[in-house]
């Protein structure tokens, strides 16, 4: 039998890393895990990742910073929040899953070329700019920047969609494009004046 | 009452049959949807996967433009279909609440382009008006084709009862069950029916995506359902139009409809099926002709 099993010498550990993410807006009960793995047992991609969301906790507290930022267990998460539901202890793991999805980001160490940190790049900087998401535009340029060889197979399932009325080529937008981007880039000088973090210190520890 | 409307990118498109049905289901009972003005992207996943703070103003701007249409100290109804669009927009309410410090920075911004929002904006999914709000002892009334003999599964997927809902059940959410039943149809008890789709899983990792959804409907079909009844565009979207991918990639022979919820009631009060969209339809509802047929006869 092949045990799963996962080694570091103390020195090797980075401590601070559980503080990290438990200060993080929905990190806040990351310390009441009991390990039970009901998160586990009710997530319907857990076959799929690679460390399931009960390791993941585990991997968060043991300090294996790099493995967890690194892993596709994150992006997987469809966050359909069955594990915060069920946990016993309240956890929401769908919000620590999203917590470790932005710090990947912000550390640049997100798997590179993968499907679904691609897609949500470019669907984060497309509604920045429009407003509103053009489903088929997206499409296309997922496929491009990921799979460009599936195109062909993709545009007959796009061609029957937009047949039946389903698929615009039209770029759809908003009419207030710069009050939009105006907002947003009030909140971006905001958030990152150095306060960002502090959002944190005003919760009371609330479930999110 | 009135209601507000934000339909969310994915009624305008993917899920135009969606919009289409609960506008015309929604004119029958005599209720108007008023859209709001200049919506923009509920952000879905992908702005609370890299910024929480610029996904909160996303919403946070709906919510303001939602605003400006209340009248003194009401509180307004918005109504949101997609379970994305639901989600974040209750997120965003709950993030507010809970950090004042957001909230203050998400404000200030708000006002730097003319909006306001003071709270007084309640998102609700339309089953929840429709059940909740004018009953099903009304929406009986306007059946003129009760759904006999079709049998439904009632699928809800993940993000209209988890985590935010109020108006059902987190596991054993009800809702539609009832008022399908209520309109004569035979709904099937199906466990698998808060299990999630896995989303935009189906065009990111397509094997894993696939494999949710066969998994949906092929115990969907083993239970011998006709049509399986969905509230939301991404699931309706997975679970229809890429059951023959699913077929060639795990050798099944599906054949199962997929249709909104409010396609059914439109059926059930007698609307014309292109008024409800179900030409935009993959797999067509072959069991629908045949009661149809069974009425007029």
């Amino acid at each position: 039998m092949q045990m799963w099993r996962k080694i570091k010498y103390e020195a090797e550990v980075d401590h601070g890393f559980a503080g990290e993410i438990a200060a993080l807006p929905g990190g806040e009960k990351l310390f009441s895990c009991i390990q039970c793995g009901t998160c586990s047992a009710t997530c319907p991609v857990s076959p799929y990742m690679d460390y399931t969301p009960r390791r993941i906790i585990a991997m968060i507290r043991g300090g294996f910073k790099q493995e967890v930022l690194t892993s596709v267990t994150t992006w997987l998460c469809a966050s359909c929040y069955s594990c915060s539901v069920e946990c016993p202890q309240e956890i929401n793991i769908t919000d620590i899953m999203y917590a470790l999805k932005r710090k990947a980001i912000r550390e640049n160490s997100d798997p590179k070329g993968f499907a679904i940190s691609v897609l949500t790049r470019e669907f984060f900087n497309s509604i920045a700019r429009t407003g509103r998401n053009s489903e088929g535009r997206l499409s296309l340029r997922l496929f491009l920047k990921t799979r460009p060889l599936q195109l062909l197979r993709q545009a007959g399932f796009g061609f029957r969609l937009w047949s039946r009325g389903r698929l615009g080529v039209r770029r759809e937008r908003i009419a207030d494009r710069k009050g939009l981007r105006k907002l947003l880039k009030t909140v971006e000088a905001e958030a990152y004046s150095g306060k960002r973090w502090s959002l944190t210190a005003t919760n009371k520890g609330g479930k999110l | 009452m009135s209601y507000l409307y934000f339909p969310g990118c994915s009624l305008k498109g993917l899920g135009r049959a969606y919009e289409e049905s609960l506008l015309a289901v929604f004119d029958t009972i005599g209720i108007d949807l008023k859209e709001l003005t200049d919506w923009n992207c509920c952000g879905a996943t992908a702005y609370m996967s890299i910024d929480e703070v610029k996904a909160c103003a996303l919403s946070a701007r709906n919510l303001a433009l939602a605003d400006k249409y209340r009248v003194g100290e009401e509180t307004i109804h918005l109504v949101v279909p997609c379970s994305g669009c639901y989600l974040e927009l209750s997120k965003t309410q709950k993030l507010l609440r809970d950090y004042p410090e957001l909230d203050r920075t998400i404000k200030s911004a708000l006002s730097d382009i003319n909006l306001e929002y003071h709270g007084k904006v309640q998102i609700r999914h339309p089953l929840d008006v429709l059940v909740n709000d004018l009953g099903l002892g009304l929406l009986s009334a306007h059946v003129t084709q009760p759904l006999r003999g079709l049998r439904v599964a009632c699928y809800y997927g993940c993000q209209i009862v988890r985590p935010y809902s109020t108006f059902d059940d987190q596991h054993a959410p009800v809702a539609m069950e009832r008022l399908l039943g209520a309109l004569g149809a035979e709904v099937i008890d199906w466990p698998l029916k808060t299990r999630c789709c896995g989303g935009s899983l189906t065009g990111t990792v397509e094997e894993v995506g696939l494999r949710l959804n066969h998994i949906l409907l092929k115990e969907a079909a083993k239970r011998k359902a006709d049509v399986v009844a969905t509230v939301c565009p991404l699931c309706q979207f997975n679970l229809e139009c890429y059951q023959p991918l699913i077929n060639k990639t795990f050798g099944d022979a599906l054949n199962l409809p997929v249709v909104y919820f409010t396609q059914l009631m439109g059926l059930a009060f007698g609307l014309d099926p292109k008024v409800l969209g179900l030409q935009r339809s993959f797999i067509p509802l072959p069991a629908y002709e045949h009661i149809r047929e069974a009425v007029e006869r």
